[in-house]
């Protein structure tokens, strides 16, 4: 016996498994019309590669895969292209997308087909090239295309090819069926699934014991070939990817990464039969398993189903009650999902299609507070803290929500299941994960902007740079000339200009330019979050929730004054440049109080006019920023006829002395540190230089070579590019090594 | 046709928070009739009291916050609080005692948080902390037990117990010091002269007449709940695992120094009704069951320090208060850890790692 590994929480529904085991495996009517989804799995769509009005053969191609990371769609049966448009897909959020429908002419005629009789004789290459031209993609549910599942990285070696039997939903029965029909051919197909990987160490078909007839059926099949069939206890979600592995192996898949890096590889067992089909056979992927079950029905069974046929056909063929429908699902009662349109088709990913009575699925009960029992983290198979996320996601914390590890939710419902105050747990999550992952979609775009924005402004100062060089060179020539004519001896050699100027320009965007962009920036998206607050305070009724608003705004408004603080020390000159800065000091010192304070009112005039020039942009803009930036004329105004009373009182009173205050000291102090520190970060020797260059270029090729190995595994088509680029460093690296 | 949509899961388990609450208030019933068999119809008056009184201040309060009455009375949760505090109160206590406690347990206690699932302490035991501030010689005036009473007297008739509740009949003659008070004040007897001399002890076995069988009836009560899976067994394990420990190491072989025996701790007091009604209320208590076990670990050892070194009859609402406070710390620092990850998170940490 192999050893099994248990899982973390779990939970045990009714299973409700023997509806659709009573009848064998069975076949409907033709619908009048399939309609196929140029999307049926994850990736890009189909291109389609037929015209309306076209004829087609059963089996022929009628959309092509679009690149590496797609599925082939072929004709369910032969008959008519009728359009090619968007129709109401089976999608949790009722969506329509682009298909082609096809009238079946009724003859079901096959197109040619190119079996194999032998496909040990096929190479990998030949092997994985049929499977992607038999558009299969994973049945189990996610629709993965399988032909990139079986190309893994070159580096990910798998060792444990996993067959997944577990149908741990209640219900669905279509893959106990299926083996308990097909089992020779599941076998031969993970035979070939497992030559395709490399003939991985173990073959491992999981199953769980409340299928004995499919067991048997597989472990007959099984008998005298590298597949082993492994039973467990029954338990809800077994059959996720994730837990099937630990259940079986032991491991557990890091949190981002795939099964591949682990060494292990999972299908489910349709896509090992399909797969088989396809390469012995040459039938691509047109018609699955489904199971058909629900008190509204007067049949329920499996089914074998061209793809394409409309759901509501499907019910029509057993019996259906609309009356006596509670809701129609696609998928299992605890992940499946509601349609309210009975007209969409089934696809490539569709197990199972439900149409439960009133009583068999009665309506939610309203949720109650969250009593904090933790039965929902008990039952949880990720071991996350269920109320813990629940409390997070109502206040919206998407940082809590992230560090509590919401994106290893796998959505299987459990806590949803168990929870006693029937609290919708799982839609919170959903509805968190999409806001969090459009936050994070608009904030790289966010960030894109500013770079290309920081970008062009570089340019601009690199250019005027040079400018004003080239200028102090032509100056330079000048003096040098009139000072040869003046004294006509040597000159000294003076600092050189045109180095000095470069060197400003560059220190001068990301200094002071730079900064007040991004403290303008800060300051609008302070002051709309602002705003928000303030309107969600005004719509909020709970008052739990109202504090919490209040306390943020407390905060944004802290963070405000902030900026606005920032903002007026950048503009006073705090943040300049450091030379610039020792300047003003300097001159501080040496001018009179009188002379100060006229400066002051001066600064303070030129400070007005600014910010009144921003304020009047502001409001032909009509910005949310123009509030603020009114407030802040209004100060400067105050503060600038106080400086005028001051100075004026200055010039009422006598010239004092030039005795010297300790100011002056410390300001004298203050030069000599900065000039230091300016003297220490020039001095850097050219070692030291070097050294980083050479580190930062490694760090580099590094990551270079990273991403090439990335785009490897998942053959993205920038490999040529990105293969171009690491050579490059490489040799740059080379030659800066030499340089040593 | 359009059909509604829902979100998955479809299914939903049978139990509900007012099924747990049914539950739990079915499995106090033994512990009542133990309470009622020893000590008369006290318990029960309280019971009645405590309920009447609960919904009445539940109602009220919901429709001041303006909260649907009918939906949350439903969930039971104010009569479980009403239960546990009319069980926690010396029988025949006046009726006032019991209609300020419950007060402060469903208004202050429970709403003035937020209501259900929100509140912090445990309402029942807030309520009984108050009262043993307020008015420490009403709460401890505890009935005689039937076997200690003294000859010719036997525990009050219904009548009787009415006029006792309502004020016009003092407890004079009814009460008597319980066990555990009676172990405090017995400063140089060995406990094998105690359990003697001493009337409450000489008529019971282990841990005082009737105390013992109330203790018992609770357990009982509490394996049915455990037997349901109303709440997991971390936290009364927890709690009973380390009073015991402390009782052995203390118990000095029966001198006069001796703090009791485990048995005697575990058999007397509000011990078994603390284990398996109070520390295991979800809402007050830590969250993983490793938080739990920890939690129930420190109930444990503050009960047994409060009785041997406290200066109050019983120490159960107070630890319970106590590890109410430590409550989240102990979550901080027990989330478990999640599939596929190296660490478990920090519960409150807001960086992303
Ligand atoms: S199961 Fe429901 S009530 Fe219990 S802790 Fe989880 S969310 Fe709260
Ligand atoms: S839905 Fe998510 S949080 Fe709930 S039990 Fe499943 S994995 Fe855990």
């Amino acid at each position: 016996m192999r050893q099994i590994w248990d899982i973390h929480g779990g939970v045990h529904p009714p299973e409700n498994k023997h509806q659709s085991l009573q009848s064998p495996l069975g076949t409907i009517a033709l619908a009048a019309e399939l309609v196929l989804p140029l999307n049926q799995h994850i990736g890009n769509p189909a291109i389609p590669v037929v015209r309306i009005g076209q004829r087609v053969l059963k089996g022929e191609l009628i959309a092509d895969a679009q690149g590496i990371f797609s599925a082939c769609i072929h004709a369910p049966t032969s008959g008519e292209i009728i359009a090619i448009e968007d129709r109401p897909i089976a999608h949790p959020s009722g969506l329509s997308a682009p298909c082609i429908v096809l009238r079946p002419d009724g003859e079901n005629r096959w197109t040619d087909l190119h079996p194999c009789d032998d496909p040990t004789l096929l190479d990998h290459a030949a092997l994985v090239e049929k499977i992607r031209r038999a558009g299969l993609a994973g049945m189990g549910g996610a629709g993965f295309p399988t032909a990139v599942k079986l190309n893994p990285r070159s580096t990910d070696v798998v060792e444990t090819l996993i067959l997944n039997g577990t149908e741990c939903e209640p219900y669905i029965t279509a893959d106990d069926m299926l083996m308990r029909v097909y089992a020779d051919e599941i076998i031969q197909g993970a035979l070939l699934l497992a030559r395709i990987v490399g003939s991985p160490k173990e073959i491992l078909v999981g199953i769980e014991d409340n299928k004995p007839e499919a067991i048997a059926a597989m472990q007959t099949a099984a008998q005298g070939t590298a597949v082993e069939v492994v039973v467990f206890p029954t338990k809800y979600p077994s059959g996720g990817e994730k837990q099937l592995i630990q259940i079986l192996t032991g491991k557990e898949v890091p949190s981002g990464k795939i099964p591949a890096q682990i060494g292990v590889l999972v299908q489910n067992v349709g896509t090992a039969y399909a797969a088989w089909r396809a390469v012995r056979y040459g039938e691509p992927l047109i018609e699955r398993v489904t199971t058909v079950v629900g008190e509204a029905l007067t049949v329920q069974r499996n089914i074998r189903v061209p793809l394409g046929t409309p759901v509501a056909h499907v019910l029509e063929q057993h019996g259906f009650s609309a009356a006596k429908c509670a809701r129609i699902i696609i998928g299992g009662p605890m992940m499946g999902y509601s349609i309210e349109e009975p007209q969409v088709p089934v696809v490539k990913t569709t197990n199972c299609i439900m149409a439960p009575s009133h009583d068999e699925m009665p309506p939610a009960p309203p949720a109650q507070a969250c009593i904090r029992c933790g039965l929902c983290a008990e039952v949880c198979p990720a071991t996350l803290l269920p109320q813990q996320l629940y409390w997070y996601a109502q206040a919206e914390d998407f940082q809590r929500l992230e560090n509590h590890n919401l994106f290893d939710c796998i959505e299987c419902g459990a806590c949803s299941f168990v929870c006693p105050s029937a609290i919708p747990l799982v839609q919170y999550y959903r509805a968190a994960k999409n806001s969090i992952r459009r936050l994070d979609a608009e904030k790289q775009k966010a960030d894109r902007a500013r770079e290309r924005f920081e970008q062009r402004k570089e340019r601009i100062a690199r250019a005027e740079a040079e400018k004003e060089a080239k200028r102090l060179a032509r100056k330079k020539a000048a003096d040098e000339m009139k000072s040869r004519l003046d004294e006509q001896k040597p000159a000294a050699p003076l600092p050189d200009p045109v180095a000095a100027a470069q060197e400003k320009a560059q220190t001068v965007p990301d200094d002071a330019d730079g900064q007040s962009k991004k403290l303008g920036r800060q300051l609008e998206s302070v002051q709309s979050r602002l705003q928000h607050l303030q309107q969600q305070i005004a719509e909020c009724e709970d008052a739990a929730r109202r504090d919490a608003l209040t306390a943020q705004l407390r905060q944004a408004e802290l963070k405000l004054e902030d900026v606005r603080k920032k903002q007026d020390d950048l503009e006073r000159g705090v943040s300049l440049p450091l030379d610039q800065r020792l300047q003003n000091v300097a001159q501080k010192i040496q001018a009179s109080p009188l002379e100060a304070q006229r400066n002051a009112v001066a600064t303070i005039e030129k400070r007005l006019a600014v910010a009144v020039e921003k304020m009047e942009d502001a409001a032909r803009e009509q910005k949310p920023t123009l509030a603020a930036f009114t407030q802040g004329v209004e100060k400067l105004r105050l503060k600038l006829a106080e400086a005028q009373a001051e100075l004026a009182e200055l010039e009422r009173q006598p010239i004092s002395s030039d005795s010297v205050n300790p100011e002056e000291n410390a300001a004298a102090a203050a030069i000599a540190r900065a000039q230091a520190k300016a003297a220490a970060a020039a001095n850097m020797s050219a070692e030291e230089k070097h050294a980083e260059q050479l580190q930062s270029l490694r760090g580099r090729v590094d990551k270079a070579r990273a991403k090439l190995a990335e785009a490897e595994a998942s053959g993205s088509e920038h490999i040529a590019a990105l293969r171009t680029g690491l050579e490059k460093l490489q040799a740059k690296l080379a030659e800066l090594e030499q340089g040593k | 046709m359009a059909f509604i949509r829902v979100t998955s899961p479809h299914a939903h388990s049978a139990n509900s928070t007012a099924g747990v609450m049914r539950q739990v208030l079915l499995a106090t019933l033994p512990g009542l009739a133990a309470l009622t068999v020893y000590f008369g119809p006290g318990t029960l008056l309280n019971l009645l009291l405590a309920c009447t009184a609960a919904v009445a201040f539940e109602a009220a309060v919901l429709k001041l916050r303006q909260r649907p009455v009918m939906f949350y009375l439903r969930d039971y949760s104010a009569l479980v609080t009403a239960v546990l505090l009319g069980l926690a109160l010396p029988p025949y206590c006046p009726w006032w005692v019991v209609v300020v406690g419950i007060f402060f347990a469903i208004v202050v206690a429970k709403h003035l948080y937020g209501g259900l699932g929100y509140n912090p302490f445990n309402p029942a035991m807030v309520g009984y902390v108050v009262l043993l501030i307020s008015f420490p010689l009403e709460m401890s005036q505890w009935a005689t037990p039937k076997g200690a009473l003294v000859d010719g007297q036997s525990l009050p008739a219904l009548g009787e117990a009415l006029s006792k509740v309502f004020g016009v009949a003092d407890l004079d003659g009814y009460s008597s010091a319980t066990p555990l008070d009676t172990l405090r004040q017995s400063s140089g007897q060995t406990l094998e002269d105690l359990y003697r001399g001493a009337a409450i002890f000489a008529s019971g076995r282990w841990a005082g007449n009737g105390w013992e069988w109330v203790n018992i009836a609770f357990l009982l009560g509490g394996a049915y709940l455990l037997y349901k899976r109303i709440f997991t067994w971390h936290a009364p394990v927890a709690m009973l695992a380390s009073l015991g420990v402390l009782a052995i190491v203390f118990y000095d072989s029966g001198s006069s120094n001796s703090a009791g025996s485990p048995l005697f701790h575990w058999l007397s007091g509000a011990t078994m009704l603390g284990a398996f009604f109070i520390v295991t209320d979800p809402v007050t208590s830590a969250v993983s069951n490793k938080g739990r076990l920890i939690y129930g670990a420190g109930v444990g050892v503050l009960v047994f320090v409060i009785r041997t070194w406290g200066n109050y009859p019983d120490a159960v609402a107070f630890a319970v208060l106590l590890m109410n406070f430590a409550a989240p710390f102990i979550d901080y620092y027990t989330v478990p850890r999640t599939y596929g990850h190296n660490k478990a998170p920090r519960a409150t940490a807001k960086k992303v790692e």
